[in-house]
């Protein structure tokens, strides 16, 4: 199932009106921890709210489909949501738009896939994008980034900055980076990226000034061909400008990860663009081959697009094998094992975001489950013909009957 | 929603495109082998190459693609594909800026072997003519830490070096005395005065040993011949407690190739095997050590020699099938230069070429060469190599000097006739001591060089088995990896 990260407060009350936002965090009620201006007691119950009036909370969220009998006495900042948020916990850190009553939840503490959208806008257009581009004044979402940094718990382990195209106000966004570093030094920032904006050489220089010890930009090479890429983003020239961008990067000692997204544009030749990646670019430090996520404009473009992974497979193997045997770190992300040969079994990941990700009933059999990338739950999923129970060890007959154990599955 | 554009929006116009430098050889009828400017390689039709030469290629059609990726053509506005070579070139040539990281220290001339082959050893006991002084020793060691590069090694040849162990000794002591620079130390010996004090000091220093095995005792003993007859059983004793005391990776083994040798390849190698070694460099037979009587005879015995190789290499590729990983070295470096961008900077497989910028010897008596080959052309009254001698030069006197300049720029393979536009310039090397050697001009006239006959059948045997033994081409491809 799909946790729902936006909605509309049921109730909210005491917020100032010279603010159309405020960003807020959630803590437990008996949290003894330093209180800041934006934290809010985090109450399920009426005698959570009391608990936390006795505790001079001076604002307070509630969970809860029933009504919350506030004391009259209480004139503090107030917001009540629905149940189905019940998945909010202490440290957690949302977005509220006073007015609308809107809110988005921006952090969650006990996930390990936390991600900032930094911006709608991107000068890429592309046909599977699963988030798609807006041109609208957004710059508003970068100030509440910036509001959030210091609620967040810095012993967050993975922190991932997305869009839109991250760097389309990159000044900003460097700025964003660089207390990244200051307030979140041991937390892994990755940024996805296209990766255009570093065919500047200004704009390397000040990403690698920022001096994130575990900063890492994630940049999307489709094709070893410019009109390949060009077409799968939409944009003429990208090509050039990103693997210009990966070149400069690695120039400069910045890590670099290259994405491909697996679709009928892409994976029909992911063995040619595996062995040209290993063949030009062996020193980046990651490549992950990515299963589609069927959402946005991948469902409108799903006639052109859509590939049973089962046919794509063989090639596949193969770009992990040029990709491993040039010492590249490879990985292949949201792809089920049961869709993969064994070979790539060691390099597919757990990829899929804990808030999107599922699994079908065909699962609930299989002994490879709890170590399986499952599905998108986002969208319109769409399952290879490959989906079936792994049930292992598995007992294979040789040419005189004999079952031999295969071990390792 | 935006509409999405077809991907005839993104192509780009035949007027746009730019062809890149690419070397080409005709393969056979109509097909030709084409390598771009960093030596990867892909096959063309004579129709394909043609239209690809007038830029008759265009998105979609199979061949822009094949050619794109190449790094065969580019958009003229384009950076990132030019950007691309001009990084992995840098790569590959990388082993420019350590320059100088080997040292040959010859502490003696004198031998207790006689082999045949052998240009440089005495047989005479009087150590003062043919031993290496401390003072000697003391100004090479001063050129040595003078060179550039920050990681050296000191390599101990010979004669059989063994003999004058003292002078090994205080060497490695004053070398380690000195700062700024990493050394390591090989000692190359035929391990026959090999004892337990020798192997004490190797431990405690962490020195390597280089040894020769010819292969089985009847022709390693033919061709090392010493008194008693016994050098192979000593070697291998050698070999055997040198990987007892320092460890099965402290002790490597060389094969020179003789002309006894060319029927025997499989019996050499298995000998490896049978010795616990994890690879053997089949190398060629030197131009040093035979009478080169026609220009012609260096041909015909390079073909010779590629028979014995490919012969060798593929017992090699049996060995490995069978599930016991087996090396064939000088396969490994070249498909290291063919399969990967990581600078190799191997003395014979270099551009500019390795005299010098890759090696300097210093002779027992005090002179110094650009490389062992050209210190054993002296013996026979050939100075063309001798660049100095410790007492009168400095390292920048030596690595100036107009004769290793001379030697150096006039063998580059980057623009040599024949070289510059030769399908596998990129994996291959000048070696201007041996066409010195040979021809007498560090040039040379390549289709008439056995050195130039060899490193293309090589190479084209490589690719032949990349390209058609699937099972054999994973064994190369994890050489060229580590």
């Amino acid at each position: 199932m799909t946790l729902p990260l936006y909605g509309t407060a049921s109730h909210s009350a005491g917020f100032c009106s010279d603010k159309a936002r405020s960003v807020v965090r959630l803590r437990a009620v008996e949290s003894s921890a330093e209180r800041h201006a934006a934290d809010f007691a985090l109450a399920r119950t009426s005698v959570e709210v009391l608990r936390a009036i006795e505790a001079n909370w001076p604002s307070i969220f509630v969970v809860s489909d029933g009504s919350i009998d506030l004391p009259s006495t209480f004139d503090g900042r107030l917001v009540a949501v629905p149940l189905k948020y019940n998945y909010l916990g202490d440290g957690d850190v949302l977005g509220f738009d006073h007015s609308s009553k809107k809110f988005r939840t921006l952090f969650r503490r006990n996930s390990a896939h936390n991600s900032f959208l930094i911006t709608e806008r991107c000068n890429n257009y592309c046909l599977m994008c699963s988030q798609p581009p807006k041109d609208v004044d957004d710059r508003w979402i970068l100030s509440e980034i910036k509001e959030s940094l210091p609620l967040i718990d810095p012993a967050t382990r993975a922190l991932t900055f997305t869009g839109g195209e991250t760097l389309s106000d990159c000044e900003d966004f460097i700025a964003v980076l660089t207390e990244c570093r200051d307030r979140l030094p041991t937390t892994a920032i990755q940024v996805l990226t296209n990766g255009r904006a570093f065919a500047n050489s200004e704009i390397v220089d000040a990403w690698k000034a920022i001096g994130h010890p575990n900063l890492m930009a994630a940049i999307p090479v489709y094709a070893s061909v410019d009109h390949v890429h060009d077409h799968v983003v939409q944009a003429k020239g990208a090509f050039d400008e990103t693997v210009l961008g990966i070149l400069k990067l690695k120039d400069r000692g910045q890590r670099v990860e290259i994405r491909v997204v697996l679709h009928a544009l892409t994976a029909p030749i992911i063995e040619e663009t595996g062995r040209w990646i290993a063949r030009n670019l062996p020193f980046v430090d990651h490549v992950a081959l990515m299963g589609l996520e069927n959402t946005g404009f991948a469902i409108a473009n799903d006639a052109m697009l859509w590939m049973d992974p089962m046919d794509y497979s063989d090639g596949l193997a193969k770009a992990v094998d040029y990709l491993s045997a040039a010492g590249v770190n490879v990985s292949v992300y949201n792809l089920p094992k049961c869709v993969l040969p064994k070979s790539v079994w060691p390099h597919a990941v757990q990829s899929i975001s804990d808030w999107k990700n599922g699994f079908v009933d065909e699962c609930n059999r299989c002994d490879e489950k709890n170590n399986c990338s499952g599905f998108f739950t986002t969208g319109r999923p769409r399952f290879s013909r490959g989906v079936r129970a792994i049930s292992s060890p598995h007992h294979e007959f040789d040419s005189r009957g004999l079952a031999s154990t295969a071990s390792g599955e | 929603m935006a509409r999405f554009l077809a991907p005839e929006a993104f192509s780009a116009a035949t007027e746009d495109l730019s062809l890149l430098p690419f070397n080409l050889e005709r393969t056979g009828t109509s097909q030709y082998l084409v390598s771009n400017m960093v030596g990867d390689f892909i096959r063309l039709t004579e129709g394909e190459l043609n239209r690809l030469v007038d830029l008759q290629i265009q998105p979609g059609d199979g061949l822009y693609e094949k050619a794109y990726a190449a790094h065969l053509v580019t958009g003229t506005n384009q950076k990132a594909q030019r950007q691309l070579l001009a990084a992995r070139l840098r790569s590959r040539m990388g082993f420019l800026q350590q320059v100088t990281p080997l040292h040959i220290f010859v502490v003696t001339l004198r031998c207790e072997h006689s082999c045949p082959y052998c240009q440089v050893s005495r047989q005479s006991t009087d150590r003062s003519r043919f031993d290496m002084s401390e003072e000697t020793a003391m100004r090479a060691l001063d050129i040595a830490f003078a060179s550039p590069a920050t990681r050296i090694k000191i390599e101990f040849q010979g004669g059989e070096p063994l003999l004058n162990f003292p002078m090994i000794k205080a060497i490695v002591a004053a070398a380690k005395a000195r700062s700024g620079k990493k050394v390591d130390f090989v000692i190359a010996s035929n391990l026959a005065l090999l004892d337990d004090v020798v192997l004490e000091f190797c431990k405690a220093n962490n020195i390597l040993l280089s040894t020769s095995l010819d292969g089985p005792a009847d022709l390693h003993n033919k061709n090392r011949p010493r008194p008693g007859g016994n050098s192979h059983e000593l070697a291998v004793a050698g070999i055997r407690r040198a990987r007892e005391v320092l460890g099965s990776d402290r002790v490597g083994a060389l094969m020179t190739t003789t002309e006894a040798s060319l029927d025997r390849v499989d019996d050499i190698i298995d000998e490896y095997l049978q010795q616990g070694l994890d690879g053997i460099f089949l190398r060629p037979l030197s131009p040093f050590g035979f009478a080169i009587k026609t220009k012609q005879f260096a041909k015909y015995d390079a073909q010779k020699w590629l028979g014995f190789y490919e012969r060798g290499l593929r017992r090699v590729l049996d060995i490995n099938r069978q599930g016991t990983p087996f090396r064939e070295f000088y396969a490994a470096l070249l498909l290291t230069r063919m399969l990967s961008d990581r600078p190799i900077g191997y003395v014979d497989l270099r551009s500019p070429a390795g005299a010098g910028l890759g090696a300097l010897v210093y002779n027992y008596d005090g002179s110094v060469f650009a490389s062992d080959e050209g210190r054993m052309l002296a013996e026979t009254g050939d100075n063309a190599f001798r660049l100095g001698h410790v007492d009168q030069d400095s390292y920048n006197s030596l690595i100036l000097s107009d004769k290793l300049i001379g030697a150096i720029s006039s063998s580059l393979t980057q623009c040599a006739p024949e070289c510059s536009t030769c399908v596998y310039e990129s994996h291959c090397g000048a070696d201007p001591v041996y066409h010195h050697a040979t021809q007498g001009d560090a040039l040379g006239i390549k289709p008439l060089s056995a050195f130039c006959a060899r490193q293309k059948g090589i190479m084209g045997l490589l690719l032949d088995i990349l390209e058609n033994s699937p099972e054999d081409a994973a064994i190369l491809r994890r050489w060229a990896a580590s």
